[in-house]
């Protein structure tokens, strides 16, 4: 009697191996524990017997139930994580395939380098405003110490609306706006589109320039190094040489050109920099004391120190442009790569 | 200006390199642009010596000749005539190149042997004399490299001279500033010469009769001259500075010019009717032909040199045509004179001449440099042509040429501007190395009275004498500061809070920004269809252009956009999503500036997505559009923005285009670009545009957020298929739904349109989610379903539409 019930527990554990299917693993239970099963019946035959043979088969016959109960629930625990396993093999993707996106834009180079710029003047304490780009004579050249019939006007050829109108051709008048409004200390930069009819590769009828303007007492040359200083090696890297050479802008006296060493060859002369190892990157000077006359500061008060650059061209030397006419060319796979 | 450092040596002694001297130039102002070594173009050519000459055995025009280098002997075959026995000559050697690019080699000329090559000037380019061999002067080393003994080398310097330095616009004026940077003295040229006995006052007159346009006019003649061309050594001069000879006489004004910086004119004396010169102003039209043969027509007020008769110069720009230099030119009147900048300058622009003379005078020139130069210039004219000088000058000078005074300068106030500490005595010694005079000014505790020389008239004011001293003191030597200041924080404008915002929401919905240009073509107003009476078409213009196509100022951004996509297209890039901000330009009112606004601009044209492989292939279209505005929009946090159909745009699809408002206020247009517009533009790509005026919506953006409660009870929906006319506006639909004045309706939503089988003709249906929510309580399904049904019948009675 002992060896059926070990025959039976063995019999149900090769069909709870074998079965390979949820529907197989529940026919096995219904022929062994179900309740007309195999088992089952052995258990309910076990009235027949003494009372000692009850105990001991009894009790080994519950035994192997309980066997038997758990091996069928691990078979089913197994059978299920192999079906959720096919079921998700069947999902797998192709992991390749480039994502879904709603597309990145770029902001255009010019006004990356135009915001960096606006950034570091903020944050020391410039304050940031705006101009007209349809200029009259008098903001543009006049009140800048350019007199008509100056010499100094051919230093920037100009577009004319009117005889007395002109296309701003820097952005030097804001700061003539800006001091006619507002008492010193003046502590600004302007930038924006300025106009002057040429073309070629390093120049387009319209670009970018950023003017600025710091007035107070006591303001010196010494100042204005300082301060451009700081923001070139901001602007191309704490190891960057700058040199100031005197050079002449009708509204500022003293005047200097800024250079910057050759960011291509270090100095050793190449194609960019013309041979010479520098490149210009800002005129700059002390404001002329006309000009301060021009908008009723006290030139003996107050000193100061303007400076203007070309956004373009600080974008050229940052990211490697030869040909100015590419920013206004807008070609897609121009813009892509900023 | 090109300047030659060989030149230069004859005023100043340099000892630096040309390297040095670019530098030191550049670094106080005269900005080097450029180093350039120059010389000949022929290279092994070597001085030698003609032993003997014989005839050449096999050909009657050839000789054969033995030449001696001192080191070597060569024979040499040679066809001139003008060779003698002992003649030093140049030798090109076997290997030399010479002009043209030839390369001498060994040859064989009918039998004989030649090493090399006897030349002429012409064929070494030093000359124009092609008749015969050049014939050297005995004393050259016999061996010696021509280019160097005849000293052809040289370095010319390109510098950028700026306005302010007229000064500085001759060679004098450049040694000068070497001298005053290296401690040197500058040799002003000798001026020494014989007059005849015949005085100019009985030959020449001359009548200013604009004294103040001319206040001051100097001549000198010389008899006699042979015109003919110039020796070698001034042409060499000449082309070194980029000059071309024309003659001796010619070449003489040019080379004082170069040479002392004061323009001078030389005419042909027959010619000068009634032997006068009458200075005055042009009468509106006059016609003149001026050297080169152009006839120009005269604005009024032009300042003209004349005889008795007719003009013969435009004063200061170019001489006549009338009484120019010829060959056979005996007597001549040469012209010193100084004419008012401004007027020079006005005269020159308007008649588009800009000459070496008028970019001269217009800037300033030394007014106590005239008779210098006259004088310099009749010495040379009469030493290179042959003619002897009529004794005395003429000097016309109705009015003192002002002239700058003394002016002080606070040695206090120099460091002060500067942020330096330069003691007084060297300021001093800097200044009085340019050649200023300076005293100490009485009682004035270290403050100087300076007298600039004559020839710096741009220096006028305290400040010029600072910038002279910080130049000469060099900048590098000016300590780096910080300035003090007060900590106030950079205003920064809700306008540029705004633009960056904006910026960023589109790019990161994958648009790109764009620059374009400010100016586009007239054709812009027609292509876009405008209408007549649009205040677009109101442009303002350029009067003096590039091109065409640039030539009035933009009134929109959408054709700059179209632009960019045809650019693009043609290129072969179909897919673009772009943005523009940027000014555009209406006529203001009369004597006021144009009144200049700032657009944003969009188009997106080609496929929604660059990825096709789960998407098919969908182009964007008006939705793609308007969901831009609408995020954008949103993420601004304007409230109320509404879209509509009335309003549209000529250019626009008229079936897929709105206007975008804000409340009443007009902020834009959107849709689909006019199929006309479209082919107008050859473009056969669909695109969409919009155009939002930001100054409008920069008021409108609310500067931060208040917080409102938010019900946490559960929604409720409910779905709805309305049958309506199909041309009935969605927006209708869901206004009125909204407009119930339902305090349970949170938010209406159209989960579908739809028009075709089951749907009878001219009908769509429209399904709509009803989303109810109470803030006090969990709605059970009879109170929504009590609203549900009120709204949902008076949309009913409202529009007539059908519940599917």
């Amino acid at each position: 009697m002992i060896e059926d019930l070990e025959k039976l527990r063995k019999e149900a554990e090769t069909e709870i191996k074998a079965a390979k299917a949820e529907a197989d693993l529940s026919a096995v239970r219904v022929k062994f524990l179900g309740r007309k099963g195999l088992l089952t019946q052995y258990l309910r035959n076990l009235g027949q017997l003494s009372i000692e043979e009850k105990q001991l088969y009894g009790k080994r016959a519950n035994e192997i139930k309980d066997i038997l109960a758990s091996s069928f629930e691990e078979a089913q625990g197994a059978l299920a994580a192999l079906k959720r396993e096919d079921a998700l093999r069947r999902e797998a993707i192709d992991v390749t395939l480039p994502g879904r996106r709603s597309g990145y834009g770029r902001i255009h180079p010019v006004t990356q380098v135009l915001e960096e710029i606006c950034a570091i003047f903020s944050g020391i304490g410039f304050s940031i405003v705006d101009g007209p780009e349809i200029e009259k004579d008098y903001y543009n050249f006049e009140a800048l110490n350019i007199p008509k019939d100056h010499p100094a006007r051919d230093m920037q050829d100009t577009f004319y609306i009117e005889e007395t109108v002109v296309l701003r051709t820097h952005t030097s008048p804001v700061q003539i706006r800006i001091m006619e409004k507002q008492a010193p200390p003046v502590r600004i930069i302007s930038p924006g589109r300025v106009y002057r009819p040429d073309s070629d590769v390093s120049h387009t009828p319209m670009f970018h320039q950023v003017e600025g303007l710091l007035v107070d007492r006591g303001v010196t040359f010494g100042d204005l190094k300082g301060i451009l200083d700081a923001f070139l090696k901001q602007i191309f890297g704490e190891e960057t040489v700058i040199r100031f050479r005197p050079s002449y802008f009708p509204f500022t006296e003293p005047s200097a050109e800024v250079d910057i060493r050759c960011v291509m060859c270090k100095g050793s002369g190449c194609r960019i920099c013309g041979q010479s190892g520098w490149l210009e990157i800002l005129g700059s000077g002390m404001v002329d004391p006309a000009v301060f006359e021009n908008v009723g500061y006290d030139p003996e008060e107050f000193t100061g120190f303007a400076f203007g650059l070309g956004v373009e061209r600080i974008a050229m030397l940052k990211y490697g442009i030869t040909d100015i006419r590419l920013f206004f060319e807008n070609e897609w796979r121009f813009l892509q790569q900023f | 200006m090109q300047v030659s450092l060989r030149w230069l040596k004859d005023y100043v002694d340099i000892d630096l390199t040309p390297a040095e001297v670019a530098d030191c130039l550049t670094m106080t102002g005269l900005e080097v642009d450029a180093v350039r070594e120059v010389g000949p173009s022929f290279n092994h050519v070597v001085v030698a010596k003609i032993l003997s000459i014989r005839p050449h055995p096999n050909a009657d025009k050839l000789h054969l000749c033995d030449v001696t280098t001192g080191a070597e002997t060569l024979p040499i075959v040679c066809g001139a005539d003008n060779i003698h026995e002992g003649d030093v000559v140049p030798l090109a050697r076997v290997g030399a190149t010479i002009p043209g690019g030839y390369t001498i080699k060994r040859s064989k000329l009918r039998g004989e042997y030649s090493d090399g090559m006897l030349c002429s000037e012409e064929e070494l380019a030093i000359g124009e004399d092609a008749t015969g061999i050049m014939i050297l002067s005995p004393d050259l080393p016999l061996g010696g490299d021509l280019a160097e003994v005849l000293d052809l080398k040289d370095t010319v310097f390109d510098i950028g001279i700026t306005p302010n330095r007229s000064d500085c616009l001759s060679m004098i004026g450049i040694a000068r500033e070497i001298a005053a940077l290296t401690g040197r003295t500058v040799r002003l040229p000798e001026i020494r010469f014989q007059e005849r006995d015949e005085d100019i006052q009985g030959l020449a007159s001359v009548q200013i009769l604009d004294p103040d346009l001319c206040p001051r006019y100097t001549a000198r003649m010389v008899r006699n001259v042979t015109v003919g061309p110039s020796p070698l050594w001034m042409r060499l001069r000449l082309e070194a500075v980029g000059l071309r000879s024309i003659s001796n006489v010619v070449d003489v004004t040019n080379f004082v010019m170069m040479e002392l910086g004061q323009p001078l004119h030389a005419f042909d004396y027959r010619f000068l009717e009634e032997n006068r010169i009458v200075v005055r102003r042009s009468t509106q039209g006059e016609r003149f032909v001026s050297l080169d043969e152009k006839e120009r027509i005269l604005k009024a007020d032009t300042l003209m040199i004349c005889d008795g008769v007719k003009p013969v110069a435009i004063a200061g720009i170019m001489g006549g045509f009338n009484s120019e230099i010829k060959p056979d030119t005996r007597d001549i009147l040469l012209e010193s004179a100084y004419f008012t900048p401004s007027s020079i300058r006005r005269s020159a622009r308007d008649l588009g001449m800009s000459t070496d003379a008028a970019f001269r005078f217009e800037r300033g020139i030394d007014p106590e440099g005239l008779v210098r130069a006259l004088d310099r210039a009749a010495q040379l004219t009469a030493q290179l042509s042959g003619g002897s000088i009529c004794r005395g000058r003429i000097d016309e000078h109705p009015r003192q040429v002002k002239t700058v005074e003394e002016i002080s300068l606070r040695c206090g106030r120099a460091n002060a501007v500067l942020g330096t500490k330069i003691p007084a005595a060297d300021m001093a010694k800097i200044l009085e190395n340019l050649g200023m005079e300076v005293s100490r000014k009485e009682g004035g505790e270290e403050e100087y009275l300076v007298k600039p020389p004559s020839f710096r008239v741009d220096i006028t004011r305290e400040i010029d004498l600072v910038e002279e001293i910080a130049r000469i003191h060099g900048y590098h030597h000016i300590p780096v500061t910080l300035p003090l200041a007060g900590m106030v924080p950079a205003h920064r404008s809700l306008r540029r809070v705004l633009e960056e915002k904006i910026r960023n929401h589109l790019t990161s919905n994958g648009l790109s920004e764009v620059i374009t240009y400010s100016f586009i073509s007239p054709d812009a107003a027609d292509i876009l269809a405008l209408n007549v009476e649009d205040e677009r078409r109101k442009v303002v213009s350029i009067s003096n252009p590039l091109t065409e196509e640039q030539s009035v100022m933009r009134t929109t951004l959408i054709y700059g956009l179209l632009k960019v996509m045809r650019e693009n297209v043609n290129a072969g890039d179909y897919n673009l999503k772009i943005f523009e901000f940027g000014k555009i330009f209406l006529q203001g009112k009369p004597g006021e500036l144009p009144t200049e606004k700032k657009r944003l601009g969009c188009l997106m044209t080609g496929m929604r997505d660059d990825e096709l492989w789960s998407l098919g292939e969908p182009g964007v279209d008006f939705y793609d559009l308007k969901g831009c505005v609408e995020s954008l929009t949103d993420s601004l946090g304007l409230n109320g923005v509404q879209f509509r159909s009335k309003a549209r745009e000529t250019f626009l699809h008229p079936g897929r285009a709105c206007g975008i408002f804000l409340g009443e206020k007009s902020i834009g247009f959107m849709g689909e670009v006019h199929p006309d517009v479209l082919s107008r533009m050859d473009l056969k790509n669909r695109a969409l545009v919009f155009e939002l005026d930001v100054d409008a919506i920069s008021g409108e953006v609310p500067q931060s957020v208040t917080y409102r409660e938010f019900s946490r009870y559960p929604e409720s929906s409910r779905d709805v298929a309305f049958v309506i006319d199909s041309t009935m506006e969605v927006g209708d639909m869901l206004d009125m739904a909204l407009s119930t004045g339902e305090d349970l309706l949170e938010r209406v939503r159209i989960f579908d349109v739809y028009a075709g089988a089951g749907i009878p003709e001219g009908k769509k249906s429209l399904g709509l989610r009803f989303t109810y929510r109470s803030f006090t309580a969990t709605l059970t399904d009879d109170t929504v379903n009590r609203v549900h049904s009120t709204i949902v019948q008076r949309i009913v009675d409202r529009t007539g539409a059908q519940i599917r």
